[in-house]
């Protein structure tokens, strides 16, 4: 039998989110575990440090996952050390690929987070003005450090080379499953692509229009969720409730439609999409039967980057904000 | 050393293009600022490509189609019109400066108007200031 | 002085590390439990729709992965001035116990048992998940993962997804149930209550009938002695998804009471320089510092929290697994820190017992599952149990339900000083005359493991170090030592 192939998952600056998607595969994973030895899987899983990390030999890791993003100088360092250490990595998850849901944070300027965060929420108190500082000597005797904090949210591209993208919030256990057995068994496209069906939301949802031989309509009214109860059996999009099924990936089976709420576009822009947000709003257009709708959408939803880049904002053509 | 704008801008063929041939041929004068993009349609510029405009350092973009009964693929300008209306609201939300981008519609018989619109334009895009993505203030 | 630093700790949610200070002697002086990330979900959900937001919040934590959808989610019904449809409560209620058994089954499995099962001071190769299957037997954690699976999959057809669901809607639920998936409800449920029952005897044999390792659960080298919030409901017993949430001093005397906005009264966050997080504290008392015992205004949240919070639980089977544990333990409220994991054990037989009888009820396939909208109030405060503790959203929007202000007080949060203190009384009484090496630190950090940290939760909200304007220096005690400023 072959040797196990070496394993390893790093939490950069995420929520541990896709590592749970990893253990709902359940009996799965122990069957995975047949054919995957964990060298490292910190911090949730394993007790192997970073510098023990940092002691392993370049290159002897087979097979690397990172999901989260890139905030701190810590995720930042601690992912150009696995990359050295790891023959494959993969962005795994909308936060590592595409910067994820934090990464609506790049629309606003540090100083108003810090502002809110150590300052202004209700129940702060904070007389001096104390802030988190990098190196901090306590009592004059005890020196602590923190990591610094980057101005702006980065995917894990932006700071090493990465052979694999895959896309959700996270990606759903079994889709997970599929591609941890397509790895397995040694069958990965070609370097730099996006681990995926290759299907849009719309072509695997149940909606669908196109499947029940009906012609597209346009749409003259727009509408945010709590605007009447959408029709379960006919396409959000249609019913002017603003799903961006059209151009996200479908590795997730329409999971949101099943329970009759419109697609955000965890899953990562279908392949030729070069910015998730402009080309959501190029569907949306081509849709929209009038001005007054656009204009209307445009009303309920008042910062529409928290729409159409819900998760994928540090992956914008012009992700540094303009002053 | 004067600021001069680096202007993207996409003609659809059947309209403002012919439009900008028409203002040469009447040797109206306009600033040589913009570098004009041939397309079928107007409906056929992704925002994307807007984007991508800005992302490389342009300074600004113009986008200039039929008026509404006159597109040759019958719809293409609707689409286009609502399109770039959200476009305009996103690049705001993302502090992109207002006026970066402009949407015009242009006849193949108004020359003097496409002139006047690009020297128009010119001065605004001038007054923002170079495009940050190429070092500006 | 000699600083050794364990980074990352592990077997958690999320980012941190501990500096231990030893003196000359080779004796630990200090020690210090540093949260090192930050996220930024307080200014960012500025400008969306509330009823957007519970979906975006859940990606908080994905161990906690569905609790502050429900928190948002309940704010969300204030805020449009609406409660929701009884059948809508009752899928929320079903959703939320389910998600506390897969919860606390990760917890326990994968973070905090195998500390128990394999041994405190195994090699670290094995103190993890794979080291427990290994030590349990193949088909006992077959077994458990896939009993586990069936929580996840009542999350999943209720939720829309297994990881951060998307089927709320201002006082309602998007999602109706059907009488065959109602069937299959049941189905699931009842494995639940089998991983509950299972998982109540394998603590029993691997922790309460070791003397070892009951040294370690009743000793004080993990006793942190604090005031406790909880949530219960109107007969005092321990509730999740909605009750009153009490405080109890450390010797069980309730002292204040509050629901919905009422928190402000009760809790401020002191801001320290040395960590990402703010440490709260209760406000009636003032900021002591980060110390225990009689006076401290710390308190901590959590299952054992709820334990001594409450009177007793709302099942059967769990009710007895509950009487046992006090008896267990001489007093109460119970101050022992390892005994976080036997109250979650507990926990997980409750959720999974309420699950069953919610599952049962016939009125869950009624289709009336959205309320109808009142006007928008404007304001909104919603509050759960956490599997980790209390949970706070409090949300303003405008007269169109956009979101113009958030305050999250997250479960974590609230212990961040008792943690300090359990580290700091750990490091004090296993390191000595110097000695240090990998099980002497794994003992330090199964000062934390039980408390259930969930850091990126913790971290919601985004600073940044680069301009020190103010730095206070606290001494031992808490008292301010000296404030340096840099203008």
């Amino acid at each position: 039998m072959a040797d196990k192939i070496k394993f390893a998952f790093l939490l950069a600056g995420g929520c541990a989110g896709c590592e749970m998607a990893m253990v709902d595969m359940s009996e799965k994973l122990l069957s995975a575990l047949d054919h995957l030895e964990i060298v490292f899987w910190a911090p949730t899983v394993a007790d192997v440090k970073y510098k023990d990390l940092e002691a392993m030999e370049d290159g002897s890791i087979d097979l690397a996952f990172i999901d989260g993003m890139i905030r701190s100088s810590e995720h930042e360092h601690i992912t150009r050390i696995l990359r050295a250490k790891s023959k494959i990595l993969v962005a795994f998850g909308a936060c590592a690929a595409l910067g994820g849901i934090p990464g609506m944070a790049n629309q606003h300027t540090k100083k108003e987070i810090f502002n809110q965060s150590y300052f202004d929420t209700f129940s702060t108190d904070n007389p001096d003005k104390v802030v988190p500082q990098t190196t901090t000597r306590v009592d004059g005797k005890y020196e602590l450090t923190l990591p610094e904090f980057y101005e702006n949210v980065l995917r894990i591209q932006d700071v090493a080379e990465v052979d694999y993208f895959v896309g959700g919030c996270p990606p759903h256990h079994d889709f997970i499953a599929k591609a941890v057995e397509a790895i397995i068994a040694g069958n990965l496209p070609p370097k730099g692509s996006w681990l995926t069906s290759g299907k849009a939301v719309c072509d695997v949802c149940k909606r669908n229009p196109a499947n029940k031989d009906m012609a597209r309509t346009q749409v003259f009214e727009s509408k945010r969720i709590v605007d009447g109860e959408p029709d379960p059996d006919i396409c959000l999009l249609q019913q002017g409730y603003l799903c961006l099924g059209p151009i996200t990936q479908g590795d997730c089976g329409a999971s949101c439609l099943n329970v009759n709420m419109p697609c955000r576009g965890c899953g990562g822009p279908i392949p030729g999409v070069k910015d998730y947000g402009a080309r959501a709003i190029s569907a949306i257009g081509s849709i929209l039967g009038s001005e007054e709708a656009a204009v209307q959408l445009m009303e309920k939803f008042p910062d529409l980057t928290k729409l159409v880049y819900r998760y994928s904002l540090p992956s914008s053509l012009l992700a540094s904000k303009e002053k | 050393m004067e600021f001069s704008p680096n202007i993207v801008g996409f003609a659809c063929q059947w309209c403002t293009y012919a439009g900008a041939d028409l203002a040469g041929n009447l040797r109206c004068k306009y600033p040589s600022t913009v570098k004009l993009i041939k397309v079928p349609c107007s409906g056929r510029v992704e925002p994307e490509y807007v984007m991508q405009a800005l992302a490389r350092g342009a300074d600004g973009v113009f986008v200039g189609g039929c008026h509404f009964g006159d597109c040759h693929y019958k719809t293409g300008n609707y689409k286009t019109s609502r399109r770039m209306m959200l476009l305009t609201k996103l690049l705001s939300d993302m502090g992109i400066a207002k006026d970066r981008f402009r949407l015009e519609w242009i006849s193949g018989a108004e020359g003097k108007k496409f002139a006047e619109t690009i020297t128009e334009y010119t001065e605004q895009v001038k007054k923002i200031g170079p495009n940050l993505f190429k070092g500006g203030k | 002085m000699k600083k050794i630093e364990i980074n990352p700790i592990t077997r958690l949610e999320g980012h941190g590390k501990i500096a231990i200070f030893l003196n000359d002697d080779g004796n630990v002086d200090e020690a210090f439990f540093q949260v090192v990330e930050l996220r930024g979900y307080e200014n960012f959900l500025q400008g969306m729709p509330i009823e957007e937001v519970p979906r975006t919040v859940s990606t908080i934590c994905g161990v906690c992965r569905g609790v502050h959808f429900t928190s948002a989610m309940k704010a969300s019904d204030q805020i449009y001035g609406v409660e929701p449809t009884p059948v809508a409560k009752k899928l929320r209620e079903l959703f939320f116990n389910a998600h506390y058994v897969e919860d606390h089954a990760v917890v326990l499995y994968a973070l905090g048992l195998p500390d128990f099962v394999v041994g405190p001071e195994a090699p670290a190769a094995e103190r993890n998940l794979v080291g427990l299957v290994k030590a349990v037997g193949a088909e006992i954690g077959r077994d458990v993962l896939t009993k586990r699976a069936s929580a996840v999959k009542i999350f999943e057809m209720l939720g829309g997804k297994p990881i951060h669901p998307v089927a709320a809607v201002p006082g309602g639920w998007s999602k109706k149930i059907t009488e065959a998936e109602r069937q299959q409800l049941i189905a699931w449920s009842k494995d639940l209550v089998e991983l509950g029952k299972l998982t109540i005897n394998v603590f029993d044999k691997i922790v309460l009938q070791n003397p070892k390792y009951m040294e370690l659960v009743t000793g004080d080298m993990y006793k942190v002695t604090t005031n406790y919030m909880g949530t219960v409901n109107e007969k005092g017993q321990i509730a999740y998804y909605d009750g009153i949430q009490k405080v109890v001093d450390p010797k069980g005397k309730e002292i204040a009471s509050f629901t919905g906005k009422e928190y402000l009264d009760v809790i401020s966050e002191r801001v320290v320089p040395w960590s990402y997080l703010k440490v709260p504290y209760l406000k009636q008392m003032g900021w002591k510092g980060i110390v225990e015992g009689a006076g401290t205004s710390l308190y901590s949240v959590g299952p054992l929290a709820r334990f001594n919070v409450g009177n007793g639980m709302d099942t059967p089977l769990a009710q007895e697994a509950y009487e046992q544990f006090m008896d267990t333990f001489a007093s109460r409220p119970v101050h022992y820190v390892q005994a976080y994991h036997w109250a979650r054990a507990i926990e997980l037989l409750n959720a999974a017992e309420k699950c069953f009888q919610l599952a049962q009820d016939p009125e869950l396939t009624d289709p009336n599952t959205r309320a109808e909208l009142g006007k928008v109030t404007g304001e909104g405060v919603g509050i759960t149990e956490a599997p980790r503790g209390t949970l706070i959203h409090h949300y303003k929007t405008d007269d169109k339900g956009i979101v113009t202000n958030a305050n999250l007080i997250v479960a974590t949060t609230h212990n961040k000083g008792p943690i300090n203190i359990a580290v700091r009384k750990a490091a004090k009484h296993f390191i000595k005359d110097g000695k240090v090496d990998d099980g002497i630190l794994n003992y330090i950090e199964m000062g934390f493991r039980p408390y259930d940290l969930c850091l990126a939760c913790a971290t919601h909200a985004v600073g940044q170090a680069q301009t020190p304007l103010s730095i206070d220096v606290f001494d031992s005690q808490g008292a301010l030592h000296k404030t340096l400023n840099n203008f």
